[in-house]
């Protein structure tokens, strides 16, 4: 039975941290059409912000608490400085856009190696996420589950934000046709960096979850980058439930391949069959048809 | 008077590229060899590599708009299959023909995998280095292409794809070397590596095959294709209303380009005498793009010069600067692609546009 | 017309092209060798040694350490009196964590520099990268980290441990304590992979039962899944040969399963002072091998620490490739005074015993293989991140290499 349940719980949880990761990214992506490279890196930032919370609370079962609006503030005023400085210069140019934050995340990459030292720093899991419970032998940590619970809890305040809302109806106008809703009087540069806004400061919650996996690192925000983005290939544009699909939907996969064959080949096998799901389905699980998406 | 001008004009768009092929072609071949040491002769060569990689890019990317982020792939199919080659001469030069390379005995059972065998012809290296890039693009543009994947997604599909390949090099240590790659060369196709007259000749023909990939990629702009890449590029739609495939377009820019990048990565192998996962994977990959758009990527000899430029660059300033250099790499993406977005070079001749005389614009 | 015109043209640089080429080929077949000529010039009062590191790229992390501590010897050194009189002058080099970029940089410092001596490299594909173009130039390199072996040349030095001197004391020691089940984790690469090789077939030898083997790309976090199977399997021991940031994950996904040092305890050949921190408490009393620990209690130890501390700050901790480095360049000052010479050939002629004081003990150089002679150490991790000795191998180790000396090991069996 666990040769079951454990891929089948451990890859929910991995599916529960790339649906964080991706959902800024398919926000970003889908109304602006911006690729975000740097954004594994706002995970970073979210991962360092827990470590530097825990140095001022030392209380660590507090501390986590803290770090999430913490981590989401810091995440969310790198994504709003990225905005306003380089991205608003670039809609309409989405593939340059990809390039330039590809610079970015590069700098910040060596920006914290130089400010927090190449060894990573630890961070203490709080005393109640220490344990597990035995679901048909598999131990299942309460980390997961919270990694879980915060995913869940990331996509419900979004999915109120965006359906309940005013900002929220002028996003999704923005989304489905730009030049009519600035007609009716929405301002898009608004909308958008509300959206991008929002969009980092999920990075940063998803590093809060990463951290209590590895700790921080410089290089903390490369290894989610691509499996976000396939995730939000595969989920298609516009919708968020196609993410939230394609996100579990990687992350189990990934799991039991990784239980059946070995991690690296896992990676391998999910790059092909996400491939061999585009020939399926070009435009990914869910799309909107409107106007001027990729 | 206007006459003369517009031939002069014509003269010059028709010559004007050959006349920068040739000028490049002393620079490299006749210039460098004088003036460099040995040393910084090789290390031009790695770029001339890079190069010819670029120049590819900027043929699938300037010109058809497929902003290909996982080129190292390509680039790793040319350089292991030569080094696979280079690694069984090695090995059959001390052990006889039915040598195998080391490290298949030092990390595994001594025995060699079957696919492997056919690269002990020199012959049969080179034609694979030409052959399995196309191959391979063919089949994944092919997918990707006909089901219109584009823009972004085609970018991040590349990108993973580059690192899916690196992964499955690194974790097949028994029949790829793994995270060590393939390295400890003494011959090429007979000469001693390394006899320094021997890595110039070596130079001179990675030189000499940047040239032609410049020469080939001319001809192509000049075609009837080269228009069709570009309409394709800036209207699809259009192209598919006029009657032609974009898929088809695009799919024949795609295996060139990485067949340029195969030829690169096949001399990148005997000019460092090592290729190895960090070669090819998604920060390779990248590297490669940032030359190409420094250069000018829809320019003749941009990405060229660009790829030059920038592997000269990675050298002299982490040798200079050594902890620095990510930071020049990083802020040369936001800097050209922010304010140059054509690159160097086209900001040159826009400059140069606006300082020309009015009257050859009327 | 202009097309006709320029398919001609294209043509005539073509066929330029082609003569430029071949003027410029002119190769020479194999062995008919050009000697290569040594640069290196030692009349002058300074000697010039080359430091090759990365200082950039994900091996930064680990290689700066190494740099630190050389940087340092040189300062000693240079401070009483130099080698053979003549002051060390150090160039520095950043290998950028890539095996081509250091092949490209040991050849500036031989052929450009022309130092006398290079010193650095820390992954394997680093080392194998270098080593063909220092064998090409005669030159000499001195590489200062434990590595899975199965190599010797003439223009190496290692000052690392090799197998036999880390895994298979480690070996040993779990044997000392009954340890009867065991499960292989580590990074998707050649050390482990290698070291697994060995430790399986010494494991059979033993009498011990290795009960599963797990591998996870390097640099990778998650370890969930394969953590749930050394959970499932339940073995005595686990050995781990993770390398890097990997290993935080590892031990986190560890401690979340509920496997702790009491009931599973783990044998690490990748952590040392520098990584525990990074793990917290999760890594206490855990098993490390090593030749060397910051807690050795040793006058030449306690005046390595007190340097090191005095030059970088006194949080830094000091390891065993930082003592291995450190260790390197008092070695080559050795074999340079014995050889009275910075010929490479004298000083290879010269190396057989030579010898030195070093923080981990008196190590000596095996003139036949260029390893040295070091003693095993097992230490427990405490609560500060340091290293309780628990287990030593009593005296140094011959270096070998290959495992000639052990009947059990079958380089060709799986």
């Amino acid at each position: 039975m666990d040769a079951f349940t454990t891929p089948l719980l451990a890859g929910t949880a991995t599916g529960a941290l790339l649906l964080i990761a991706a959902l800024g990214l398919a926000l970003t992506f889908g109304q602006m059409g911006v690729i975000n490279m740097a954004h594994g890196e706002f995970l970073m930032a979210g991962a360092y912000t827990t470590y530097l919370t825990q140095q001022v609370v030392t209380n660590t079962d507090l501390s986590i608490i803290v770090a999430l609006p913490a981590a989401f503030l810091v995440a969310g005023a790198l994504g709003l400085l990225l905005e306003v400085a380089i991205i608003q210069w670039m809609y309409r140019r989405p593939l340059d856009t990809l390039l330039v934050t590809v610079g970015v995340s590069l700098l910040l990459q060596q920006l914290a190696k130089d400010v927090f030292g190449a060894q990573g720093d630890p961070v203490h899991t709080p005393g109640w996420l220490d344990g597990n419970i035995d679901v048909f032998g598999y131990h299942w940590p309460y980390r997961q589950m919270f990694t879980i619970l915060l995913a869940v809890g990331a996509l419900a305040a979004l999915g109120a934000l965006l359906k309940q809302t005013s900002y929220g109806r002028r996003i999704r106008a923005t989304v489905q046709n730009r030049d009519l809703a600035e007609t009716v009087g929405v301002s898009t540069r608004v909308v958008d960096r509300v959206t991008f806004f929002v969009g980092s400061g999920l990075a940063g919650v998803g590093g809060v979850a990463v951290s209590l996996i590895s700790g921080t690192n410089p290089n903390l925000g490369t290894t989610y980058i691509i499996s976000a983005f396939l995730v939000v290939v595969a989920g298609g544009l516009g919708q968020l439930q196609g993410t939230v699909i394609a996100a579990f939907a990687v992350g189990i996969v990934t799991a039991f391949l990784t239980d059946w064959f070995n991690s690296s080949m896992a990676q391998v096998l999910t790059f092909a069959l996400v491939v061999i799901f585009l020939q399926i389905r070009p435009q990914g699980l869910f799309t909107v048809r409107t106007r001027g998406l990729a | 008077m206007k006459n003369l001008l517009q031939t002069g004009q014509r003269w010059g768009r028709t010559w004007g590229p050959l006349l920068g092929i040739v000028v490049v072609a002393i620079a490299l071949l006749v210039v460098a060899p004088a003036v460099l040491s040995p040393f910084r002769l090789n290390n031009l060569g790695k770029y001339v590599c890079w190069a010819i990689a670029g120049v590819g890019i900027g043929l699938a990317w300037g010109r058809g708009g497929m902003l290909v982020m996982g080129q190292g792939v390509f680039f790793g199919l040319g350089g292991y299959a030569m080094a696979m080659h280079l690694k069984l001469e090695a090995a059959m030069a001390t052990g006889g023909p039915d040598a195998v390379p080391d490290f298949m005995v030092l990390y595994g059972d001594g025995t060699m995998p079957g696919w492997w065998e056919p690269f002990r012809s020199g012959t049969f290296t080179l034609f694979a280095v030409l052959v399995l890039p196309a191959i391979a693009a063919t089949i994944l543009g092919f997918a990707i292409f006909k089901r219109r994947v584009k823009g972004a997604y085609f970018a991040i599909l590349t990108q993973a794809l580059a690192v899916a390949f690196a992964t499955l090099l690194v974790a097949t240590i028994k029949q790829t070397g793994g995270f060590n790659g393939l390295n400890q060369f003494t011959q090429f196709f007979g000469y001693n590596l390394y006899d320094p007259v021997n890595k110039k000749m070596i130079y001179s023909i990675a030189a000499v095959l940047l040239v032609v990939c410049l020469v080939v990629v001319w001809q192509l702009y000049r075609s009837r294709f080269g228009e069709l890449l570009v309409a394709t590029r800036d209207a699809e739609e259009r192209v598919r209303f006029l009657g032609h495939d974009p898929a088809n377009i695009k799919l024949v820019a795609f295996v060139v380009a990485a067949v340029m990048a195969s030829i690169g990565g096949a001399m990148f192998a005997p000019i460092t005498g090592i290729v190895s996962p960090s070669d090819v994977d998604a920060t390779a990959s990248i590297f490669l793009i940032a030359g190409v758009a420094l250069g000018g990527r829809s320019l003749l000899l941009g990405p060229a010069l660009g790829a030059l430029a920038v592997g000269f660059g990675r050298t002299f300033l982490s040798e200079s600067f050594p902890d620095q250099w990510t930071y020049f790499l990083g802020l040369l993406f936001i800097v050209v692609i922010l304010f140059f977005p054509s690159g160097l070079g086209s900001a040159w001749s826009q400059l140069s546009a606006r300082l020309r005389p009015k009257e050859t614009v009327r | 017309m202009f097309e006709s015109r320029a398919r001609h043209a294209m043509g005539i640089v073509l066929a330029l092209t082609a003569a430029l080429g071949l003027s410029a080929c002119g190769g020479s077949k194999s062995g008919e060798e050009s000697a290569a000529e040594s640069c290196v010039d030692t009349s002058g009062d300074t000697v010039k040694l080359g430091f090759l590191n990365s200082t950039s790229g994900a091996m930064a992390i680990s290689e700066q350490t190494v740099r630190d501590s050389l940087v340092m010897a040189a300062e000693e050194i240079n401070a009483s009196g130099g080698i053979l009189g003549k002051k060390i002058e150090p160039v520095l080099e950043d290998g950028a964590s890539d095996p081509a970029i250091f092949a490209e940089k040991i050849e500036k410092l031989l052929t450009g520099d022309c130092v006398a001596a290079a010193f650095g490299g820390w992954t394997s594909a680093s080392r194998k990268a270098m080593l063909p173009v220092v064998e090409a130039g005669n030159g000499l390199l001195f590489y200062p980290v434990q590595y899975e072996g199965l190599e010797a040349s003439k223009n190496i030095y290692y000052t690392g441990a090799t197998t036999n001197q880390q895994i298979i004391p480690a070996m040993d020691f779990l044997q000392s304590q009954g340890v009867k089940t065991l499960f292989l984790a580590g990074s998707d690469y050649v050390f482990p992979r290698t070291a697994n090789k060995i430790i399986k077939q010494y494991a059979a030898e033993l009498g011990i039962e290795i009960v599963g083997e797990e591998y996870v790309p390097l640099d990778d976090d998650d370890w969930t899944t394969q953590v749930a199977k050394i959970v499932a399997a339940k073995p005595d021991f686990v050995f781990n040969t993770i390398n890097g940031s990997s290993n935080v994950g590892f031990i986190k996904a560890y401690y979340e399963q509920g496997l702790t040092a009491e009931t599973t305890p783990i044998i690490s050949v990748s952590i040392a002072e520098e990584e525990a921190p990074a793990m917290g408490k999760d890594v206490t009393g855990q098993y490390a091998a090593w030749n060397y620990f910051q807690s050795v209690p040793s006058p030449a130890n306690e005046t390595f620490i007190e340097a090191f501390q005095a030059r970088y700050g006194a949080d830094r901790p000091t390891s065993d490739p930082m003592e291995a480095a450190y260790a390197s360049l008092y070695l080559y000052k050795a074999l340079v005074e014995k050889a009275d010479s910075f010929d490479v050939g004298e000083i290879n002629a010269a190396a057989d015993g030579v010898s030195f004081d070093a923080p981990e003990g008196t190590v000596t150089i095996d003139g036949d293989n260029h390893h040295i002679a070091k003693t095993g150490l097992i230490g427990q991790i405490n609560a500060d991140n340091q290293f309780d000795v628990v287990w030593s191998s009593e005296e140094p180790i011959e270096p070998d290499p290959f495992l000639e000396g052990y009947a059990w090991w079958d380089p060709s069996a799986q």
